[in-house]
């Protein structure tokens, strides 16, 4: 176990060098992005040249790219162009983001699993039925037709919340942000537990557990349910990664200020500083995520052992 | 003994929300004490009043501090704030008397030398100020900000002299009548002695001269901002304060705005602006501001700078339906411009309606015998580039090149061509790199037509993208500056512009309106020249 995760771990150098390089340079190719910041206006030639040396952009790619990593290792992630550090930045997004992401992962692992228990003992039922047509059309909306729906109806029409969140991001108000996040992976973890379930009811196991004579409950808890579930953890613990950097187009809607605002923000500013830093953190949760992901196959599966 | 200091001004900080907290009881009664929510954009760069080059980092500044002039919010006119009087013999040389009485809101007075520290720090090369050039005029300017990048020679600007308490003199490098009146812009402000002494804490919660003081700031998401009870100036605030909101969608600003969750936008998005008359009634608002979008052309590329070139530009502004591209894309938020200044100048500041004349008509016949005469596009096609990240300038590109097309009766005869970012829109420029027309779009730093002339078509200005070039126009730019006699200076620059118009250097295509939409808890809403909220004047309840 120990001298698989050490494996594990250094895999992820590599991972983690390609992975910002390549953002380093995608972001690079942007062009100048000194440029930019003087508005309709060439940027007197003087202060554009001191601007320049002041963020490095007068050095070589290669040079630059060495500079900043070298930098990111002793935690010093640069400085925004707005003069704030991205560590700062950093500091107010993620918390927010992760609040988010948690609201959203919450739903869809007690909701999603839920419903894919119940429909797939029921296969064939109205309720199969019914909740398969709903995960249809859910899956089938884009994000941002939900996010803005429930905001006019919500927000607006019925003024239950409120259409933006707030400041702090409370977790109160990212209740209805949170539901439109997950929403569609929730579909899918619906989708994926039922389909698993209803396959392993017809195995070996399940068969001798009833006719073991255990209780019905302890059959779909302890037998059935534990093995289904593996390739749904998979799906939700990657999803873990994919909900903290995708949540630009929620965030801009319910305008919360995190990650996904900071990187829109950089992006279109073309803030490498910023936008660099915060795509390295993804890709570090993102590997996180999944490493965690394989060490609970080995939990809910005890056949997986990990030498 | 750096710990101790820092405790000392957290310590005052906190005391000083308390006390803040404390005066600021009565939030939601309404009336004079009542504060106000604004939507807002996260400024682009420190809020230094000459670092600050866009509109959002404007509108905190245009309410934390009053520089010597302030731009009345109705005609824009420069009238005398701080300054007592503003004087000069050979428009050269001005000597500025600053009125008695001033203070930051930190208890500092505003001396002489609240000016002249702040120019000079503005027009140091090692300050990075973006809008130092504004000073270039200055005597000096050339050695504490060479052009070349190479070290400077002097801190201070040999120009500037503090000649007394609240006297200082300013010597130019040439004339320039309208000096004074350039000096509402905010890069000219006056800053206390805490910007100088401890830069970090005062970009954190700036502290200025105006009606407004930052209460708190939260950078990227919201800055509370409180009436200043011991502001001495005559525009006192009708209400108890502003709290600026980030959004980083107009859309949800709007619907917080039907929610009730925020009292004023200052940018309706243009996917409301059809159902913004049955949501808001009169509590909507659109009026001219100082804006101006034109097409701009590449005068180094040769096929676009040959003789009878003029006559297919003036040609291409005629193919342009501004009427109906106006009503039916923006619906009625810009209106077709005929010159190339703006209304917001009125009559007397240059604004002439009909400069244009029949060029800027749409007449598509003679638009394609003009093109026709004048050789043809170069090419055989026109592209015209803009960049595709922000204000949704594909929509009227595309609607342009269609008007084009048809009057032309080519289908091919022109297409947009996007550039993913407003940077890299702005390299391709500064690179001479555009290969056709491109969008220009000019806002105001200030209400006179020298702004919409000089920046914009004077040999190699900052803003003169397309490098165009004409001796007459930068003769009358010139003399224009060095008049006196401020109407005969303002005809001047009209002779200017119409050596703009006869050689079509940029087709004029339409005037931007500001827009604001408001709760119903306020009233006396409306936007300055700058498309800002006056919110001084804003009262709620």
């Amino acid at each position: 176990m120990g001298r698989y995760v050490v494996r594990r771990l250094l895999q992820m150098i590599p991972v983690f060098a390609g992975a910002t390089l390549l953002i380093f340079l995608m972001v690079n190719v942007m062009g100048d992005p000194i440029a930019g910041l003087c508005g309709d206006r060439q940027c007197d030639p003087a202060t554009a040249a001191r601007l320049r040396a002041e963020f490095g952009l007068d050095q070589p790619v290669w040079q630059q790219y060495l500079t900043y990593m070298g930098n990111v290792f002793t935690g010093d992630f640069g400085t925004a162009f707005n003069g704030q550090e991205v560590t700062e930045l950093m500091g107010t997004a993620f918390p927010v983001t992760l609040r988010l992401t948690l609201v959203a992962i919450a739903f869809e692992t007690v909701i999603g699993i839920t419903l894919g228990v119940v429909t797939g003992l029921r296969r064939g039922r109205p309720v199969d039925t019914g909740v398969l047509l709903v995960t249809l059309v859910v899956i089938s909306v884009p994000t941002f037709v939900t996010g803005l729906l429930l905001q006019l109806l919500l927000g607006v029409s019925w003024a239950w919340i409120r259409p933006s969140v707030s400041t702090g991001a409370p977790l109160g108000e990212l209740i209805v942000p949170g539901l439109v996040l997950a929403s569609v992976s929730l579909a899918y973890v619906v989708r994926l537990t039922r389909a698993s379930l209803a396959e392993n009811r017809r195995s070996d196991y399940v068969r001798t557990a009833v006719a073991k004579g255990l209780p019905r409950r302890r059959v779909v808890t302890r037998h059935l349910l534990r093995n289904s579930l593996i390739p749904v953890v998979t799906f939700i613990g990657a999803d873990v990664g994919f909900l903290m950097g995708g949540a630009i187009v929620t965030e801009r809607i319910f305008n919360i200020h995190g990650v996904g605002y900071q990187l829109y923000q950089g992006i279109l500013r073309q803030s490498t500083q910023t936008v660099v830093g915060f795509v390295t953190v993804l890709v570090l949760v993102f590997l996180v995520c999944n490493l965690v992901v394989d060490l609970l196959y080995a939990v809910l599966d005890p056949r997986i052992r990990y030498a | 003994m750096r710990g101790a200091t820092h405790a000392r001004w957290a310590a005052g900080a906190v005391a000083a929300i308390l006390v803040a907290a404390a005066c600021g009881g009565g939030d939601s009664v309404g009336g004079a004490g009542a504060v106000l929510s604004s939507s807002w954009g996260d400024p682009q760069n420190p809020l230094e009043p000459a670092d600050t080059n866009e509109v959002q980092g404007g509108k905190v500044l245009s309410m934390i501090f009053r520089g010597l002039k302030r731009y009345h919010p109705a005609t824009g006119a420069a009238e005398d704030m701080l300054a007592e009087k503003i004087d000069t013999s050979n428009s050269r040389t001005f000597t500025v008397t600053v009125k008695d009485g001033w203070t930051f809101s930190n208890g500092e007075k505003v001396t002489a030398k609240s000016f002249v520290d702040a120019w000079n720090y503005a027009a140091s090369l090692r300050n990075n100020q973006k809008n130092a050039y504004f000073f270039r005029l200055v005597e000096g300017y050339d050695r504490t900000h060479p052009e070349d990048g190479s070290k400077q020679s002097a801190d201070t600007l040999s120009g500037l002299k503090v000649t007394g308490e609240r006297t200082f003199t300013v010597r130019l490098t040439q004339t320039f009548s309208a000096f004074p009146d350039i000096l509402g812009y905010p890069a000219f402000a006056p800053l206390p002695r805490a910007f100088f002494d401890d830069h970090d804490a005062w970009i954190a919660k700036p502290v200025g001269n105006g009606p407004y003081t930052v209460r708190s700031y939260v950078r990227g998401s919201q800055m509370s901002l409180r009436t200043w009870d011991g502001y001495p100036g005559p525009d006192k605030p009708r209400n108890g304060g502003v709290d600026l909101k980030v959004y980083t969608d107009n859309n949800t600003a709007y619907t917080d705005l039907m929610a009730g969750n925020l009292d004023l936008v200052d940018d309706v998005p243009a996917a409301q602006l059809k159902n913004v008359r049955s949501d808001l009634g009169d509590r909507y608002l659109n009026t001219p501001a100082g804006i101006i979008q034109t097409l701009a052309f590449p005068y180094y590329d040769k096929s676009w700078n040959k003789a009878g070139s003029d006559k297919v530009r003036k040609g291409l502004s005629m193919a342009i339906d501004r009427k109906q591209i106006t009503e039916t894309i923006f619906r009625g938020t810009r209106t077709p411009a005929t010159d190339w200044t703006s209304p917001v100048l009125g009559e007397d500041g240059g604004y002439r309606a009909g400069l244009c004349g029949e060029f800027c008509h749409y007449d598509p016949g003679r638009a394609k015998q003009l093109v026709a005469e004048g050789g043809g596009l170069p090419g055989g096609q026109v592209k015209i580039t803009y960049n595709a990240d922000t204000g949704s300038h594909k929509q009227w590109v595309d609607a342009v090149c269609h008007s084009i097309n048809n009057a032309l009766g080519n289908d091919r005869a022109c297409v947009g061509s996007p550039v993913g970012t407003f940077a890299d829109f702005r390299k391709r420029m500064t690179d001479k790199k555009m290969s056709g027309p491109f969008r220009a779009g000019w806002q105001m730093d200030y209400p006179l037509i020298e702004n919409f002339l000089a920046p914009l078509y004077y040999t190699n200005a900052s803003s003169n993208d397309g490098k165009w070039s004409d001796e007459r126009f930068d003769d009358l730019v010139d003399r224009a500056n060095r008049e006196t006699d401020t109407a005969r200076a303002v005809g001047l620059f009209q002779q200017a512009e119409q050596v703009v118009r006869d050689t079509m250097a940029a087709i004029p295509l339409w005037y931007q309106n500001g827009s604001a939409g408001w709760s119903d808890r306020l009233s006396g809403v409306r936007l300055n020249p700058f498309s800002v909220p006056v919110y001084d004047e804003i009262r709620v309840g």
